[in-house]
């Protein structure tokens, strides 16, 4: 080199890069260990204070919950140990939280017990996890089926249409006594998809296009027809469908993604105005949604008609019922609120037993959850791992702010399930898989230089 | 795009701080206004999910409870309930609580704060303290022989103790169990609207809140006005009453039921029950002496709380002469409780002093420590003591030798007075049988017991033989029961 460098005495070694970039799995580990207590000592509680005695798969089930933690930490640690490590905890947590919320549930419902099928569900949910987190060794792999994700989340979608409606819906699959729900897993391909698209074209995205006037200008058609197409398509379906909680999501899971990736902040706002206008003329005219929306306006309109409470009405006093510190589990009287306290309405029984402290807790884990995945973002240095962890976080934060919004009454109510909170397996499962993107993401982003893997 | 990515980060943390704004609105700011919705259950799941406190008579409880496995879980279980059903009311998860069960549902609830042993204690450990008990006044054996005497009959009962107030008995017949109102369902409804629609008013608390015309007992009232206001002097000098005696300024004569009553004395009136003598004392004493005389026993005034409402007793203040002659025999708009009768035999008894009547005696915590005494208040004086005296020797003779002869009990001083209350358009009505009574064991300083007795449906045609032959028994029965007591 140059005698610059050769002035230099003696050159100092690179210090290993464990010491440059913390690991921290050990760290990992002991919120491992604190969530899976937290989650044990809650099923103890629950079986203490609704049977009075010790629930009898106690030992089984904290067993199960331990391996299920420490195989996904194992697999954390060969795999991905660069790896953000509140990601995994905060999950595991979640998921506990939400099987003693279902636990507790069940009491009140003896004929219909659904915790167990949960457990079943959460264990495929982590083993996915696990698979994940093992064969997906980077996260670029995925940009290469971006073409191929679209096609079969469409195909999802399209499914549940031939397929009965539960509750005026349809997006179910019932096959073999089992009840699936495509439209949860179409939304990671669809987040895939955007990233990968939006990543090949950025430049065209933000750059080209005709000026309209000042700083707008008109998106490239060319490139921006094929995802609009995508987008509406699948929007529209769910429209069919009656999912709207799910199109919600779709919508702002585009706009997010589409602005991350050009920064045009005037289409988004135009897109939102357009929306605004959509969705007005939809709580118009749809009367299931008018419904909605004149039971958001006034929750208490059927006590005034004389005919009791409607859900809404019966989650908000759940809710008013917890107060500051809550009941305690299995203190409060969440059956009131009727046939979905386990799915759209768990959250109002978090409310009403833990209170607010418990729910404002349980609302800053997602938090934390969302926040460690932009982190992963941020860090990230190619644009379709930033776009896929962008895509991924807000997927969570929509989903809860859509959910918890709804049942606290501060939108509409959209019938959506609570990431890892509520009963229902193919959420549980998808989520988990989120999550296993988020660690290899953020595992990505973490590694030091040195260490990158060739692209 | 680093910049896009912070930023959507930061719409996220809105989209967190909407959320936790919003559930400190609904879970802090509007608790209480959701807690109080009417069509909110969870008060009244929480109100019946512990077992409710017992009301006492004579330390026993005359209630339980019963966990009926429903989610308003214990219902209320009630022993001898048509005896105690006047005294205790009913607690229905369906149709709310009634007398006692009503007026001391804090206590039995749990929800009294004066059931924690330190403020807010159960405010700071959202737990709820077991209900407490209500000890009632009521004295098992004077209640059951009230019940016995009435039985098969319609009418009430009530009794209380002259010097302190105290509600020894409160019968109402026909009764009612009150346990068949407790918990929900098709059944509650069924008997609820059974018992409202039965012609006999099985519910309806006759001792406390169904006003009579008082006929002669009223007597006791005039008499002691005259006495106080000085317009008789003598109770036995002639009163120069004819017989029959014109009303003043019509033509209608004023009959008595029995013969005797030509210039009587008032002691005679009172002892024959002359309505002559006593419509034409009542004139005298002149409508704003009668009516403030009739107000210093407690007509006219919002019936005591003992601690349940007590319906109000009339004596009309805007009469003619003739009205008020007619009133001061208890007819025309007269109106009197069994409770107000008993509280003017009391008066006579405990030396002029009215004692305000009263039926829980204290209340407690589950464990038996105090939390409130039933207070002894006073009414003021509803007459000179000179006057009581006059009127307890007037009441003696009519038991001793007068229309009251079937109360006397040997070995107690008693004194009474008969009524018998024509109603119906034109009397048509049969006649209501009244006796009004105290009664003092030999050689006691006070007085135990004071009594009336109504029989609404007295086998007796005419006049204050009725009083004597269907009531006085009764109130005998009663007095006999409250003297063995003590």
């Amino acid at each position: 080199m140059t005698a610059l460098t050769a002035q230099v005495a003696e050159p100092a070694p690179p210090p290993p890069p464990d010491a440059r970039a913390p690991k921290r799995r050990g760290v990992e580990l002991t919120l491992l260990a604190g969530a899976v207590l937290i989650s044990v000592l809650g099923h103890l509680y629950v079986g203490l204070t609704t049977t009075g005695r010790v629930p009898r798969p106690a030992a089984q089930y904290a067993a199960g919950l331990a391996a299920a933690a420490l195989l996904a930490h194992v697999a954390v640690r060969l795999r991905a140990p660069y790896a953000d490590p509140l990601v995994l905890p905060i999950a595991v947590l979640l998921n506990g939280l939400g099987l003693v919320l279902i636990q507790r549930l069940d009491a009140t419902t003896p004929g219909h017990l659904t915790a167990g099928d949960q457990l079943l569900w959460s264990a495929l949910g982590v083993a996915l996890f696990v698979l994940v987190v093992l064969v997906l060794r980077d996260h670029r792999v995925l940009q290469r089926y971006a073409y191929l994700s679209v096609t079969v989340a469409l195909l999802l979608m399209l499914v549940p249409v031939f397929f009965p409606a539960v509750n005026g819906a349809h997006i179910w699959i019932r096959f073999a006594g089992l009840s699936f729900q495509p439209g949860e897993f179409a939304k990671i391909l669809l987040a895939v998809f955007f990233a990968a698209y939006l990543a090949a074209n950025r430049t065209a995205l933000a750059l080209t296009g005709r000026r309209l006037f000042w700083k707008l200008r008109l998106l490239p058609g060319r490139v921006l027809g094929p995802i609009l197409a995508i987008w509406l398509l699948s929007v529209g379906v769910l429209v069919l469908e009656r999912d709207l909680g799910t199109s919600l999501l779709f919508f702002g899971l585009f706009v997010i993604m589409l602005f991350t990736a050009t920064g045009r902040i005037g289409w988004i706002a135009i897109g939102l105005l357009l929306a605004a206008v959509g969705a007005y003329a939809v709580g118009t005219f749809e009367p299931h949604v008018h419904s909605r929306v004149d039971d958001w306006m006034n929750p208490f309109a059927s006590i005034e008609r004389g005919e009791g409470p409607g859900q809404l009405a019966q989650s908000l006093f759940a809710f008013g019922a917890g107060g500051l510190l809550g009941s305690g589990l299995g203190h409060g009287q969440s059956f009131l609120i009727g046939f979905a306290a386990k799915s759209d309405f768990i959250l109002a029984t978090a409310g009403e037993e833990l209170g607010l402290v418990g729910l404002a807790a349980i609302l800053l884990l997602y938090g934390l959850l969302v926040a460690r995945g932009f982190r992963a973002g941020l860090a990230l240095r190619d644009p379709f791992g930033r776009l896929l962890a962008t895509g991924l976080a807000s997927i969570v934060a929509l989903q809860v702010f859509v959910i918890a919004g709804g049942v606290t009454g501060l939108i509409p109510l959209t019938g959506m399930a609570m990431p890892f909170l509520a009963q229902g397996g193919s959420s549980v499962v998808t989520n988990w898989i989120i999550v296993a993107l988020l660690v290899r993401l953020s595992d990505s982003a973490r590694r030091p230089a040195p260490q990158e893997p060739p692209e | 795009m680093i910049r896009y990515i912070r930023w959507c980060a930061y719409f996220c943390a809105l989209l967190l701080v909407a959320l936790l704004v919003n559930i400190a609105r609904v879970q802090v700011w509007k608790s209480a206004a959701y807690g109080a919705n009417p069509a909110n259950k969870r008060p009244a799941i929480a109100r019946y999910a512990e077992p409710r406190g017992d009301i006492l008579v004579d330390g026993r409880p005359v209630t339980g409870s019963r966990d009926s496995g429903q989610l308003l879980r214990y219902e209320r279980t009630y022993k001898n309930g048509p005896l105690y059903a006047p005294v205790t009311g009913f607690s229905s998860q369906t149709y709310g609580t009634s007398f006692v069960e009503r007026a001391e549902d804090g206590i039995l609830a749990g929800t009294d704060p004066g059931l924690s042993a330190f403020p807010l204690w159960y405010d700071l450990t959202r737990g709820r303290p077991a209900g407490g008990n209500a000890a009632t006044t009521v004295r098992a054996g004077v209640q059951l022989a009230a019940y016995a005497g009435l039985a098969g009959k319609r009418g009430a009962v009530a009794a209380v103790e002259p010097a302190t107030g105290k509600i020894l008995a409160l019968v109402s017949s026909p009764s009612y169990d009150p346990s068949v109102l407790s918990g929900t369902g098709t059944r509650v409804k069924e008997e609820w609207a059974r018992l409202n629609a039965d012609p006999a008013r099985p519910m309806l608390n006759r001792a406390l809140r169904e006003t009579y015309p008082p006929g002669s007992t009223f007597k006791i009232v005039t008499a002691a006005a005259a006495l106080d206001a000085g317009v008789v002097t003598d109770v036995d000098a002639p009163t120069e009453t004819p017989d029959p005696y014109p009303l003043p300024g019509t033509s209608t004569l004023l009959p008595n039921a029995g013969t005797g009553c030509q210039d009587a004395s008032m002691a005679e009136a009172v002892q024959w029950s002359c309505n002559t003598v006593m419509a034409k004392i009542g004139v005298r004493v002149g409508l704003r002496g009668m009516v403030e005389a009739a107000e210093r026993f407690g007509f006219n005034r919002d019936g005591p709380r003992v601690p349940s409402w007590v319906s109000r007793s009339n004596f009309d203040t805007d009469m003619s002469q003739d009205q008020l002659a007619l009133s001061s025999i208890g007819q025309f708009n007269t109106r009197a409780t069994p409770l107000q009768m008993a509280m003017v035999a009391a008066a006579v008894a405990n030396g002029g002093e009215l004692k305000s009547p009263y039926l829980v005696e204290r209340t407690t915590q589950d464990d038996g420590s105090p939390v409130r005494r039933g207070d002894q208040r006073s009414l003021g004086r509803a007459m000179n003591p000179a006057t009581a005296l006059r009127m307890q020797e007037l009441m003696v003779k009519v038991v001793e030798n007068g229309t009251g002869k079937n109360a006397a009990i040997p070995g107690a001083v008693v004194g009474g007075k008969t009524g018998t209350a024509q109603h119906g358009v034109g009397n048509a009505g049969t006649p209501y049988a009244w006796f009004i009574s105290w009664a003092k064991a030999e050689g006691a300083p006070l007085p135990a017991v004071a009594v009336a007795v109504v029989v609404e449906d007295a086998a007796a045609d005419r006049g204050d033989i009725s009083g004597n032959l269907a009531a006085a028994p009764i109130a005998r029965a009663v007095m006999e029961a409250a003297l063995a007591a003590r």
